[in-house]
């Protein structure tokens, strides 16, 4: 009997999943089902190379619409899931059909939080996280003009490189002391507001946004300290949200994402879930966590494939991640939650790039590695194996750090 | 269009046509081919497109240079003829190229 998956979402998780289940033989359909208009597309240019209109939307999709007819995949795009009924396994989409399934995974993804400060639905204000959001701000791109952007993590700090490149006067505003604070240490978001500085961004830390004013064209955005910022374009980048209202509405388990075990189930044996939404345990890390990056729904992805074909495979892999503004590539092994010691490697050169080590009790949690990607692939392999290193040989540029491995 | 022959390290042999210009990366992708995943999307940021390219081609392949080779460096299981598969553009003189992947890409 021909047996079906219904993969909800069409984001990085998704397209893996689809991609893995063909791979390991699933015997069956494969349906994606999608809200957005397109075939799954890479996020992350989105905020890089997209918005700096070095690429067309043809070219950051995973694969072509196409591959994925050719492989046995139905891609239904444009629709949306509006409920599960899990007894007796169907699935309605907001146009009115019912899908049934024999095996359901979640692919939700997480959204953009959004700010609630008045004002936010102006024109000319947008977030960052989808293509259609991309589409909205590139319109709004002129050299010459205003841009303001709240909210100075990875995704406010790349759009401001992006828009500087283009040409606008770019300000960015923190609520928080410093840029990078959730995820950095103070050294490494210095290094990076420095650099923004030298681009000629605006950063002021420590703001609060109190409302956007709009009128006559210009935008306005109003700060708790009586600062004022005219803006003719604002993106907010103030994090996202994991998608789990589906899941939760069915009765599925959740805490801050869709809880699933190490082999992608949730608390339904018919049901897994993969990427930005599942709250899975990592055993490497000692701890659940929900994390937002592609490697994670890619990996995790495939672990779900794996079960839903009856090969598990425990998901098991350091989190990782990267980011790219002007001309430094930051990549980023680990999660330095918690560390008690910052080391670093190189002078926080811009040329050359640097490390910065987090460690915990004298252990390894992870590397900022700027400019540094062997740095970064012998961190992966030294989290990945619990090898320790002297701190001392952490920072002494004169050993090569591939003997830490042997 | 130049065909591609992908190796998984269980021995499963896939072939992929892939056009002029795009990566052995991409046309791996494009084909559900799952040995290689491409995380970063082909801007040598994660190394989880690792290939090792067949001796009978490595010198039309050549050889990695700058972040792709010191990244190479740390692969698990790197061996001579390891590239990374997203910088590795595909030419009409790659017709019939042969790559074999890793066990894992991470």
């Amino acid at each position: 009997m021909q047996r079906r998956v219904v993969i909800v979402g069409t984001g990085h998780a998704a397209a893996q999943l689809a991609s893995s289940l063909r791979q390991q033989d699933w015997q069956g359909e494969i349906l994606l089902v999608g809200e957005e208009p397109h075939a799954p597309y890479q996020r992350p240019p989105l905020s890089k190379s997209y918005l700096a209109g070095e690429r067309k939307a043809d070219s950051i999709l995973i694969r072509p619409a196409a591959a994925y007819a050719s492989h046995g995949v139905d891609l239904l795009t444009g629709r949306r899931v509006v409920s599960i009924d899990r007894v007796a396994k169907v699935v309605a989409l907001n146009d009115g059909q019912q899908l049934s399934y024999d095996k359901l995974a979640l692919c939700t993804g997480a959204r953009a939080r959004h700010a609630s400060i008045p004002g936010v639905e102006s024109p000319g204000v947008f977030y960052l996280r989808t293509l259609a959001d991309v589409d909205g701000i590139r319109v709004n791109i002129s050299p010459g003009k205003s841009a303001v952007i709240i909210g100075g993590g990875y995704i406010g700090l790349e759009a401001a490189a992006v828009l500087r490149g283009l040409g606008m006067a770019v300000t960015l505003l923190e609520l928080e002391a410093r840029v990078l604070s959730r995820v950095c240490a103070s050294e490494v978001s210095a290094f990076y507001a420095g650099v923004h500085r030298e681009e000629g961004v605006d950063i002021h830390t420590g703001v609060e946004v109190l409302s956007i004013e709009n009128g006559d064209g210009i935008r306005v955005v109003v700060c708790a300290d009586g600062s004022r910022f005219p803006a003719d374009l604002i993106i907010i980048g103030v994090g996202v949200i994991p998608n789990v209202e589906l899941a939760e509405a069915c009765g599925l388990a959740t805490d801050n994402g869709i809880l699933v075990d190490e082999f992608a189930r949730t608390s339904d044996p018919d049901i897994v879930a993969a990427g930005d939404c599942t709250n899975h345990p990592n055993e490497l890390l000692g701890r659940r966590v929900r994390l937002e990056s592609v490697p994670n729904a890619v990996e995790q992805a495939k672990t779900a494939a794996g079960t839903l074909c009856d090969r598990p495979v425990p998901y098991q892999s350091y989190p990782w991640f990267w980011s790219d503004q002007y001309d430094l590539k930051l990549q980023i092994a680990g999660l330095s939650e918690g560390y008690d010691q910052v080391v670093l490697r190189g002078g926080k050169d811009r040329q050359r790039g640097f490390v910065a080590w987090y460690l915990r009790g004298g252990r390894l949690l992870a590397a900022d590695c700027i400019n540094r990607p062997k740095e970064f692939m012998v961190a992966r392999q030294l989290l990945a194996r619990g090898l320790a290193v002297d701190p001392v040989a952490l920072a002494d540029e004169t050993i090569d750090p591939k003997n830490w491995l042997s | 269009m130049p065909l591609i022959h992908y190796v998984e390290a269980n021995g499963a042999e896939y072939e992929a046509e892939v056009p002029v210009g795009q990566s052995v990366m991409q046309g791996a992708v494009d084909n559900m081919i799952d040995g290689i995943l491409g995380e970063c999307g082909g801007v040598c940021s994660c190394a989880t497109c690792h290939c090792y390219v067949d001796e009978d081609w490595f010198d039309k392949v050549g050889p990695p240079e700058g972040s792709e080779q010191l990244m190479l460096e740390m692969v698990p299981a790197p061996e001579p003829t390891s590239r990374l598969s997203c910088q590795i553009k595909v030419t009409a003189e790659l017709d019939g190229l042969v790559v074999r992947l890793p066990v894992s890409q991470y």
